[in-house]
């Protein structure tokens, strides 16, 4: 909301929170799904985010991350893919034995491709 | 009588076998059943009450007795069937301690082993005090006291749902199916029993597929206040009050969760058995990716093995319920008379 | 809890450790931070159990800080790791000894990669070869080195001058373990015990008559993590975990920490400074730290090796009080002396002081 909008009528426009399938982007899933097919069977149990080190003490949260990846949200999925520490415990528990250390690493550079146009 | 001189042999005698082995002889085909307990029965003997009615497991229990109680049925027990093959118009069993048995034509019954909680070595089952499984949970209720392993009364308990199914950790990609509606009613006696006891269920989806789960499962919240929270549990540990404490994602919430609990009941699976993995091994009977028996057709061949003479009965070929085991077991003598009649 | 169940689990993962003829391969920090450590299980090996084992000047580090900091890649470890092989096999040792945990989990790594993908030991011995000339035999056994002081504990308990128990009451001192996460939540079948309920050092710790804890939070990392403690701004994770460690194990009260990675031991001792600075916090009994111990250094408090060689002083949580109720005198006069009498610099900050 611009200053001059506030200013003139003391209220902005809502953005919407909806995610719209059909404009957001999937080349990330599409990447990452290529590279690394086991993240397609993700059931999203969230035994990885239960024993993950790295969400216990701030927010990152992989069964949240896939969906974000899964639906297109890349915006939020940019600074979500740099918490991991990728110390793998994850791997350890996960009943459909997603590679989700590679899901982490191929997400990470799908997304620094689609910022430098190469996706 | 038509089929009095024909004689059909059932491997297994729990709620498939003896339903199967009470229709044969009903229609007065000479039946043996051959158990490898000391009586038939199967897992329902451990059962105290039933989904999704709670009826009493006696009532059931009481049905396929009677349905055993037939002049045309000799039953075998603490055998077991160790192999099968087919030899012109007969069918040969060999029995464990070394006899042979001539048939006309076999029912396998083999039925399902509970999954081995062990190998779950995050949860601490055998380990920790007041780890259990729902089997041992359903013994609980049938001396009538849900106790913790120092006797004393627990105030939370932990219902985890999928241990040992849809796990691929454990080379079990399956759905056990039951287990579910297991929980649920085990948590509504849970707190029909300790009305002052918390229950959870730990839970990656809620399989209500029967006719009436749905309705318990409303029925859970509504009435007894069971509380579910949704996500697999990674591991358990104890604390220094010896209680129980739980890692789970509520992925609901997305936030990681733990929580202390007095006890906590693992909802086992179903797998193939051993002894019918052993006696498909040994028959050359063949078994699908999940390890139970393969059948002829999965729609319409679904009793149907592809061995000459030899019919498939129960939880031997996936997991069902006792309705759809007692089902199948009709289905599987209509096709051995079919069998028969053609032949 | 029920002792038969974890019997039923350790039977279930035993490895094999060899009895003699180790080459043995040293952690870049351990030195650094536990300085009596190596050198006292060299020393327990050559001179109380009278086992074979060499060391080659030549060996370097396993670069597993680098491999685990993103800087290194999978193939040039490998080639590091198969230098050292080559190394083992131009002395004719086949059975590799490895003091730190990362080193551990990067050399079992690399042989299941070997194992699964032949194609990458044959590149491997390929890219040895051009680099440096040398080939090598793949070893036959590994142990990590507190494998080996597990497989001789009750040895070590029968030479005992020391045991772990409280001179004063008789009881048994409790013991907190701590497993390197690299040991064997990995590949569980190469660590005594498995991953769930490791063995190693309980194993020990009841040969030499302590009781071990089981708490909460003994499953869950100490935070080392490379990408946790190289990076400043993540920092913080390596000290959230190892807090949220001491906080479960805080009202066991237990005597000491048992460790056989090199980062857990230094960070589960300097985390409790850290925390103490913050937040004025301690977690052992009355307002002490709880002293972090490795495997090497309890066997030798066990057989009688004085602290000081051992190096004691230079943990962060000292020890003293731990000693006294082991019974174990020191002189104070030669804490911070070195061997050929000149002085040892004098760390600060030192808790239980």
């Amino acid at each position: 909301m611009s200053v001059r909008q506030a200013n003139r009528f003391g209220f902005g426009i809502n953005q919407s929170r909806q995610i719209n399938y059909d404009t957001s982007d999937r080349k990330v899933r599409d990447y990452v799904t290529l590279r690394e097919p086991s993240f397609r069977l993700c059931f999203a149990c969230g035994g990885c985010s239960a024993t993950c080190t790295a969400g216990e003490h701030i927010s990152f949260n992989l069964r949240r991350m896939i969906t974000l990846i899964r639906r297109g949200e890349i915006d939020l999925l940019r600074d979500e893919v740099t918490r991991c520490m990728l110390c793998g415990k994850c791997m350890l528990v996960c009943p459909r034995g997603v590679n989700t250390r590679n899901v982490v690493a191929m997400t990470a550079e799908a997304i620094r491709k689609l910022d430098r146009n190469e996706l | 009588m038509k089929g009095a001189s024909k004689h059909v042999i059932v491997a297994g005698g729990g709620v498939a076998g003896m339903e199967a082995a009470g229709s044969l002889a009903e229609m007065g085909y000479r039946v043996t059943l051959i158990e490898k307990g000391q009586d038939p029965g199967g897992h329902l003997l451990q059962w105290h009450a039933l989904f999704p009615d709670r009826r009493p497991a006696e009532e059931v229990r009481g049905y396929l007795r009677k349905r055993l109680n037939h002049e045309n049925i000799s039953v075998i027990t603490s055998t077991v069937v160790e192999k099968i093959r087919h030899h012109g118009h007969d069918v040969i069993v060999n029995l464990s301690g070394g006899t042979e048995e001539r048939a006309d034509a076999v029912i396998v019954a083999t039925g399902f082993d509970l999954f081995d909680a062990h190998r779950k070595e995050e949860y601490g089952y055998g380990i920790y005090d007041n780890v259990i499984t729902a089997a041992e949970l359903e013994e609980m209720f049938s001396m009538g006291k849900v106790a913790k392993a120092d006797g004393t009364l627990p105030s939370r308990v932990g219902f985890v749902h999928c241990v040992g199914s849809r796990d691929e950790k454990v080379s079990n990609n399956h759905c056990s199916k039951v287990c579910c509606v297991t929980a649920v009613k085990q948590a509504i006696e849970v707190r029909k029993m300790l009305p002052a006891c918390e229950v959870f269920c730990f839970y990656m989806d809620m399989r209500m597929y029967g006719p009436y789960y749905e309705e318990l499962y409303r029925e859970s919240q509504e009435v007894h206040n069971i509380n579910y929270i949704r996500g697999k549990v990674s591991e358990a540990s104890v604390n220094i009050s010896n209680r129980l404490v739980i890692k789970v994602e509520d992925t609901l919430a997305g936030r990681p969760l733990k929580m202390e609990v007095d006890l906590m009941v693992l909802m086992v699976g179903m797998e193939m058995s051993k002894q019918g993995a052993g006696l498909a091994v040994a028959s050359g009977l063949e078994t699908g990716v999940n390890r139970f028996l393969e059948t002829g057709d999965h729609h319409y061949g679904n009793n149907v093995s592809r061995m000459k003479g030899v019919f498939y009965a129960g939880t031997c070929t996936a997991p069902m319920n006792i309705t759809d085991t007692i089902s199948h077991a009709r289905a599987a003598v209509t096709e051995t008379v079919r069998y028969l009649n053609g032949r | 809890m029920k002792p038969e169940g974890k019997k039923r689990i350790w039977a279930e993962y035993q490895k094999e450790i060899p009895d003699d003829h180790f080459f043995y391969v040293r952690s870049c920090i351990r030195q650094t931070f536990f300085a009596g450590s190596e050198q006292v299980f060299l020393k327990i090996m050559r001179d109380d159990l009278g086992k074979d084992i060499f060391e080659d000047p030549r060996h370097t580090t396993c670069t597993g800080i680098g491999y685990h900091g993103d800087v290194v890649p999978f193939e040039t470890i490998q080639t590091v790791v198969a230098r050292h092989f080559s190394l083992a096999t131009e002395a004719g040792y086949k059975n590799i000894a490895i003091s730190c945990v990362t080193s551990f989990g990067i050399y079992t790594e690399i042989l299941e990669t070997w194992k699964h993908f032949p194609e990458t030991l044959e590149r491997t011995r390929e890219d040895l070869l051009k680099a440096t000339g040398r080939t090598f035999d793949v070893p036959e056994t590994i142990s990590h080195a507190s494998d080996i002081i597990y497989k001789f504990r009750d040895e070590i308990a029968r030479k005992a001058r020391f045991n772990l128990s409280d001179i004063s009451t008789g009881k048994p001192l409790k013991v907190v373990e701590h497993i390197g996460c690299h040991y064997s939540k990995m590949f569980p079948k190469y660590g005594v015990g498995g991953a769930e309920f490791p063995h190693v050092l309980i194993g020990m710790v009841e040969s030499w008559g302590g009781d071990i804890i089981d708490y909460p939070e003994r499953r869950h990392c100490c935070g080392f993590g490379f990408r946790q403690y190289l990076i400043q701004a993540n920092r913080g994770y390596s000290l959230s975990a190892s807090r949220k460690k001491f906080e479960s194990m805080e009202p066991y009260r237990p005597d000491f920490i048992i460790a056989n990675c090199p980062g857990c031991s230094m960070f589960m001792d300097r985390w409790q400074y850290t925390i103490n600075e913050i937040d004025g916090i301690t977690y052992g009994a009355d307002g002490q730290g709880i002293p972090v111990l490795t495997y090497e250094e309890v066997a030798g408090l066990v057989l009688g090796y004085d602290p000081w060689e051992l190096g004691l002083q230079y943990h962060n949580v000292q020890s003293l009080p731990l000693l006294k109720r082991m019974g174990i005198r020191v002189d104070p006069a030669k804490r911070f002396l070195a061997k050929d009498g000149s002085r040892l610099p004098e760390p600060v900050g030192l808790m239980n002081e």
